[in-house]
């Protein structure tokens, strides 16, 4: 027979239960909230104030008032000025910028002079969601930017069609194909998750099962037992990209450009730093409920702030960085800009960097956490 | 003058406003084994886990095996065997994988040697490959006192390591304990059973963290200078509650079906006495008190 005063005993013994482990009442709490105001604030599908190179070969008043438009259109910050092509392309390779617009040689005169010279816009469009609207914008702007410039002589030339062709060049994703910006972020997103998963209950299953005493009560040394139990980790990792990039290049025909050494390289650096947050919760949470709930906490952000759901540099500045420090923004960068961008070792680097960074101060901060006794 | 496996003073730790161990000092000669006594929560696991540095002492001072046990605690672990109270190996590896993985990382010379003369030795040998986690209680034991033997060490702290454990294996436990013992090993090990104290060579009793009484069994009962009666028959069972707060009386309870009344103070007590002596179905006589009279009558007495 259906009890409800049973149901009641359980209720309240749940309860009870509930109550006693505040920390993870507070998390459970706390975290969706923390979440809300993270997100809420920072998620933009709109991206505005996109980082973007001006080079002008042909500086002048039409240039000039091209540039202040893009400014004013919000969409584009302009955040290099050259005079070469080649050192604007390097800014895009590296994906310092999103967009270069590049003004040839004699744009000035061949303008007066009634021929019709090309405007450049180059579009690093390995992430066509961060791009879409802000090409649109550049379209409305090309239209209108010079009226106010052709005067005298040129007035019969402000009406109408634009005294330039305004041009628009996709590099990298030309046909804006989200599957090969998507595919690689789920390389991404898929290793955050599994990997933290797997070392986030490292030391707090031992802790549940009695067996972290007797651990301790032997020689190893803490270093010892963070290494031991990462290593592993990494295979499982790497077996794991092996399966996403084989299906990647097969099933989704992303290209793969990039040197693959390379993107191992940056796989593995990736795979440690996981590990070494997810070993890093299991030293500070006190059961396995709290570690699942720090991986949630460290996977979301992850997902959202990175650059991978949303466009990352339609952030606003605060969460940018935030979105810094998290190792799936910079593999991101990695993995698309070695498979679309063919990104050497040099132009990665500075995307390794920081995750090596991470996995230093991960570790150091597991290895401060982790108690040599039971005090 | 004998050399001391042990020798610590004043052993002190507080948790918060608790203080779990009060000033207890242990000298162990080597080669002896020791008894810990107490009543549950009285101390004996914080000051095992202190002597192996899985605590750190708030007060107190001393060497195990020569080397101080609050500076040198890592070096003292590599020559102790120490055998929690709930079992904690490794549930999902086989009782050989376990002892492999402890072998190794103590850095056992001649491994694989060393694991199957340790699993020959506790008679482990046709069960290596079981899963730890598949043992009934006996065999934890067994195992358990396997992995603490792997890399030689000279001091076994073993924490209640017969708790839950059947008569016929806890024999012989205590066999390979003394077993062990004979070839040089000291033993400090924690116990609730009067039978396994009695196999000690010295006793130490623990009650809310400070020692009460130590000694060989004979020197604890004698110390107590307490005077035990037996009655016995049909009539007994009925009687205990007459016992509480009569003069003289400082503990009365069975045991089995006899019901032992003792106290320190010999004449209030026997005046006591005299009135249930010639009670038809009573048979009443002294007898020398056991050990778990003594330790029942200090408990009270607490």
């Amino acid at each position: 027979m259906f009890s409800l005063r049973r149901v009641g005993a359980i209720l309240i013994k749940e309860f009870l239960q509930m109550r006693r482990d505040r920390v993870t009442l507070a998390m459970i709490i706390g975290i969706p909230l923390m979440q809300l105001f993270l997100f809420g604030f920072a998620i933009n599908f709109n991206p505005k104030s996109l980082p973007t190179a001006v080079s002008i070969a042909d500086p002048g008043v039409y240039a000039r008032s091209i540039v202040a438009a893009m400014r004013n259109s919000s969409y584009f910050e302009i955040v290099a000025e050259t005079r070469s092509p080649k050192e604007a392309r390097r800014l895009l390779q590296e994906g310092k910028v999103l967009f270069v617009l590049e003004v040839p040689v004699n744009f000035s005169r061949d303008l007066v002079r009634g021929a019709t010279p090309d405007l450049l816009l180059e579009v690093d469009a390995t992430d066509p969601a961060s791009s879409g609207y802000a090409i649109s914008a550049f379209n409305a702007i090309a239209g209108t930017a010079l009226r106010d410039d052709l005067k005298g002589a040129l007035k019969n030339r402000a009406p109408g069609a634009p005294p330039f062709n305004a041009i628009t060049h996709l590099l990298y994703n030309p046909e804006s194909n989200t599957h090969y910006s998507i595919v690689p972020g789920l390389l991404a997103v898929i290793l955050t998750m599994t990997m933290v998963l797997m070392t986030c209950l490292a030391l707090t299953r031992e802790r549940e099962r009695g067996t972290y005493e007797n651990l301790l009560a032997m020689p190893a040394t803490p270093l010892e037992i963070m290494i031991g139990k990462i290593a592993p980790n990494v295979l499982v990792g790497i077996v794991q990209s092996a399966i996403v990039l084989f299906m990647a290049r097969y099933i989704f025909h992303v290209p793969f450009l990039g040197s693959l050494s390379l993107l191992a390289l940056g796989v593995t650096v990736f795979i440690i730093a996981n590990l070494a947050v997810g070993y890093t919760f299991s030293t500070v949470a006190q059961n396995q409920l709290q570690a699942m709930q720090m991986t949630v906490f460290f996977l979301l952000p992850s997902i959202l702030l990175s650059g991978f759901a949303f466009p990352f540099a339609g952030m606003p500045g605060w969460a940018q960085v935030l979105g810094e420090i998290l190792p799936t923004t910079h593999f991101l960068r990695i993995v698309r800009g070695v498979l679309l961008k063919a990104n050497t070792a040099s132009e990665i680097a500075g995307e390794i960097y920081p995750l090596l960074a991470f996995i230093l101060v991960a570790g150091s901060v597991a290895l401060l956490r982790f108690r040599r006794t039971l005090d | 003058m004998t050399e001391m496996a042990i020798d610590v003073k004043g052993l002190t730790k507080r948790f918060g406003s608790k203080v779990a161990v009060d000033h207890v000092d242990i000298a162990v000669p080597r080669g002896q084994v020791w008894g810990f006594l107490g009543p549950n929560g009285s101390g004996k696991t914080t000051t095992i886990r202190m002597l192996c540095g899985l605590l750190t002492a708030d007060e107190g001072e001393g060497v195990c095996l020569g080397l101080d046990f609050r500076t040198q605690s890592e070096a003292i672990k590599r020559q102790v065997g120490y055998m929690t109270q709930k079992f904690s190996f490794w549930e999902d590896l086989s009782i050989r994988e376990n002892l492999e993985f402890v072998a190794r990382l103590y850095g056992v010379e001649g491994r694989k040697a060393r694991v199957d003369g340790t699993l020959k030795r506790l008679g482990l040998e046709k069960r290596q490959d079981q899963l730890a986690g598949q043992l009934s209680g006996g065999w934890k034991q067994r195992m358990a006192l396997a992995a603490c033997l792997l890399h030689d060490p000279q001091l076994l702290l073993l924490d209640e390591p017969t708790a839950g454990v059947d008569p016929k294996a806890r024999r012989d436990f205590w066999e390979q304990i003394h077993a062990l013992s004979d070839e040089g090993l000291t033993v400090l090990v924690s116990t609730h059973y009067m039978d396994e104290a009695e196999r000690c060579d010295r006793i130490v009793y623990i009650l809310n963290g400070k020692m009460v009484a130590g000694g060989t069994v004979a020197e604890v009962i004698e110390q107590s200078r307490l005077v035990t009666y037996i009655l016995e028959g049909r009539e007994a069972r009925h009687l205990i509650g007459e016992f509480q707060d009569q003069p003289g009386v400082d503990y009365a309870g069975f045991f089995g079906a006899a019901l032992h009344v003792s106290g320190r103070d010999r004449a209030a007590l026997e005046r006591t006495i005299a009135a249930y002596r010639d009670r038809p179905g009573l048979e009443v006589r002294e007898v020398a008190p056991s050990l778990e009279d003594v330790f029942i009558q200090l408990q009270e007495k607490a």
